[in-house]
C-alpha cells in the first residue's frame, strides 16, 4: 500500500490526486468501524492529539474529537478564549510547552492564513489544519468530495459549483483544488464582490446568476454568509442576497433535474437555502456531517502511521 | 530462493475435508455457530469450508463473516511497509454465538490477539475457537493454540509458509519457501 506523500496536512494544495484517494479508501473502512455496535478500535491509543482552536468551531472540533477518541488516542482541547494567548505568549511558544508534554499531533484552527504552514517548519509534530483564516479547510473539502463521491459514484467529470460568500471561505479555496485535482469542472457564483479578483487564474470560471449555475452542474456547494469576517458592506441587504443567490424547493424543482445540495455548516435558515432545501432528500448535508468523522479518522490514521515509533 | 511443498492439491482436499468433519463433530448443525475468515488470506479457506459444508455435507444457512484486524494490530507504526486495511463484513450478530476464527497459517499469534480484541466490536460471544489449514510449531509469541489443524509444520523463523488457493493463486498447495 501506498502512504500520504505529506507528514502534515497543511491543505489540499499540498497533497495530490493519490493522497486523496489513498485518504477515501482509508475512510471507507472507518465508516464501516463508525456503523459497528462498539465505534472504536485501539489504533492511535500511543498517540496523543492536541486540538488547538484558536478561533470558535463547534462542528470541526466535535468531529475531529470524536474522530481521536475512536481511534483511542488520548485528546486535550485547548481554546483561545482560555488561553494565555491573551497574555501575550507567541504562537510558538504556546504551541512548543504544550508538545513539551509529549503531544505527537496538532489539530489547530487559527485565524491567520498560513498559520499551520509557518508552525509546520518550526516545530516537531504532525500537523493537521483545521482552517487558517480564508486560506485552506482540507479536511472539510475532502469530505465533500467523499460525500460527492459517495452519492454520485465519482466526482471526476462532474460538475460542481460553488456559491455565495468565495471571498471569505477557506472551504471554497479547499473545495476547488480538491475537486479539480479529482477531475471535476468547477464555477463559482455570488455576489461579484465577495469574488476573489483572480479566480478565473484558478482554472474556475463565475456566473453571476444563479439559475444558469445551477442549471449546469450536478453538485451545488451552498456557502454561509461569513457575516463576521467582513468589516465592509459587500451586498445591500440579507434580503437581497437571498432573492438573488439563495436556493428555495421552487427553483430546485424548476431546474428539470435533480442536483445534489451540500452545505459546509453552520446553515442561515432562509437566507442562502431554505428549510424545505435543506431537508429535502436533495441534501446531503447531513451525509457530509457523519462522513467528515470518517475521513477526519483516515486522515489522523494515515498521519499517525508515518510518525516514527519511539522505542524507548 | 528454494521452495518445497507441503501440501499439494489432493492433501489440501483432504485436509479440507477433515477439518470439516471435525467443524461439524462440534457443531452440529452450526445454529449457534458462525464463522469468521480473518483478512486478508483466511478467507479464502472459510469460503471453501462453507462451499465444503453446504455442498458435501447438506448443512444449510452457514454464517460466515469477514474480519479485518488492521486497525486492532499491535505493530502498527513499528514495520516499515505501512498497514493496508481489509474490509470487514460481519453481518449478523456474535452475541450468544460460537465464533470460529479461521486463518490460513498460525504463526507468532498476534494476528489471533489483534482478532480477539476487534470480534468485541460486534458482541459478546459464548465461546470463540481457532481453525487453521497450517500451525507453525515452536514459534508462537503469545499462549494461542488452535482448535482445529490441517497439518503441523516445523519451520525456523527464516522459511516463509505459503498456501496457495485455485481462486487466487491458480493452485491448490501449501509451499515451504526458504532463502
Amino acid at each position: 500500500m501506498s502512504e500520504l506523500s505529506v507528514n502534515h496536512l497543511l491543505g489540499i494544495k499540498y497533497i495530490n490526486e493519490d493522497d486523496i484517494n489513498l485518504i477515501f479508501e482509508t475512510a471507507d473502512h472507518f465508516k464501516e468501524v463508525i456503523n459497528r455496535p462498539i465505534k472504536k478500535v485501539p489504533s492511535l491509543r500511543d498517540i496523543t492529539i492536541a486540538n488547538l482552536f484558536f478561533e470558535n468551531s463547534t462542528r470541526t472540533r466535535l468531529s475531529f474529537e470524536l474522530a481521536e477518541k475512536r481511534l483511542s488516542a488520548d485528546v486535550i482541547n485547548f481554546s483561545a478564549a482560555s488561553s494565555s494567548l491573551t497574555k501575550g505568549e507567541t504562537l510558538i511558544d504556546t504551541v512548543n510547552n504544550i508538545l513539551s508534554m509529549k503531544v505527537d499531533m496538532v489539530v489547530m484552527r487559527h485565524p491567520n492564513p498560513g498559520a499551520g504552514v509557518f508552525l509546520s517548519k518550526h516545530i516537531n509534530a504532525s500537523i493537521v489544519n483545521a482552517g487558517d483564516g480564508a486560506h485552506e479547510h482540507p479536511t472539510q473539502a475532502l469530505l465533500d468530495c467523499y460525500s460527492i463521491r459517495e452519492r454520485l459514484k465519482s466526482v471526476a467529470g462532474k460538475k460542481v459549483v460553488i456559491v455565495g460568500d468565495i471571498l471569505h471561505s477557506r472551504v471554497a479555496l479547499s473545495n476547488i483544488f480538491a475537486l479539480q485535482k479529482l477531475g471535476a469542472t468547477v464555477k463559482v457564483c455570488g455576489p461579484k464582490t465577495l469574488i476573489p479578483k483572480y479566480i478565473e487564474k484558478l482554472g474556475v470560471s463565475y456566473e453571476g446568476n444563479l439559475r444558469k449555475a445551477l442549471e449546469w452542474c450536478d453538485v451545488a456547494n451552498m456557502l454561509r454568509v461569513q457575516n463576521e469576517r467582513m468589516e465592509i458592506s459587500y451586498f445591500p441587504t440579507t434580503r437581497e442576497y437571498t432573492q438573488q443567490y439563495g436556493v428555495n424547493k421552487a427553483l430546485l424543482d424548476s431546474l428539470g433535474k435533480e442536483i445534489v445540495v451540500m452545505h459546509p455548516g453552520p446553515i442561515n435558515r432562509g437566507v442562502e437555502i431554505t428549510s424545505d432545501v435543506a431537508d429535502s432528500k436533495q441534501a446531503i448535508i447531513l451525509e457530509q456531517v457523519q462522513n467528515g468523522v470518517a475521513i477526519r479518522m483516515a486522515v489522523l490514521y494515515l498521519l499517525a502511521s508515518k510518525i516514527q515509533h519511539n522505542e524507548n | 530462493m528454494s521452495q518445497k511443498v507441503l501440501l499439494n492439491a489432493t492433501e489440501v482436499h483432504i485436509a479440507l475435508h477433515r477439518l470439516a468433519c471435525q467443524l461439524i463433530e462440534n457443531h452440529d448443525n452450526f445454529q449457534d455457530t458462525v464463522l469468521v475468515g480473518i483478512q486478508p488470506r483466511g478467507v479464502y479457506l472459510a469460503e471453501r469450508l462453507k462451499i465444503m459444508l453446504e455442498k458435501d455435507y447438506k448443512i444449510k444457512n452457514i454464517r460466515l463473516g469477514y474480519l479485518d484486524i488492521t486497525f486492532y494490530r499491535d505493530d502498527f507504526r513499528r514495520g516499515d511497509k505501512p498497514l493496508e486495511a481489509n474490509t470487514t463484513q460481519i453481518d449478523f450478530i456474535v452475541e450468544d454465538k460460537k465464533v470460529v476464527f479461521i486463518d490460513d497459517v498460525l504463526y507468532t499469534g498476534r494476528s489471533i490477539r489483534s482478532a480477539l480484541t476487534a470480534i468485541q466490536s460486534f458482541g459478546r460471544p459464548t465461546e470463540i475457537e481457532l481453525l487453521t489449514l497450517i500451525d507453525r510449531r515452536f514459534s508462537r509469541h503469545l499462549p494461542i493454540q488452535p482448535d482445529y489443524r490441517g497439518r503441523q509444520v516445523d519451520a525456523i523463523n527464516k522459511e516463509k509458509v505459503k498456501v496457495c488457493w485455485k481462486e487466487q493463486d491458480g493452485e491448490d498447495a501449501v509451499y515451504l519457501i526458504s532463502n
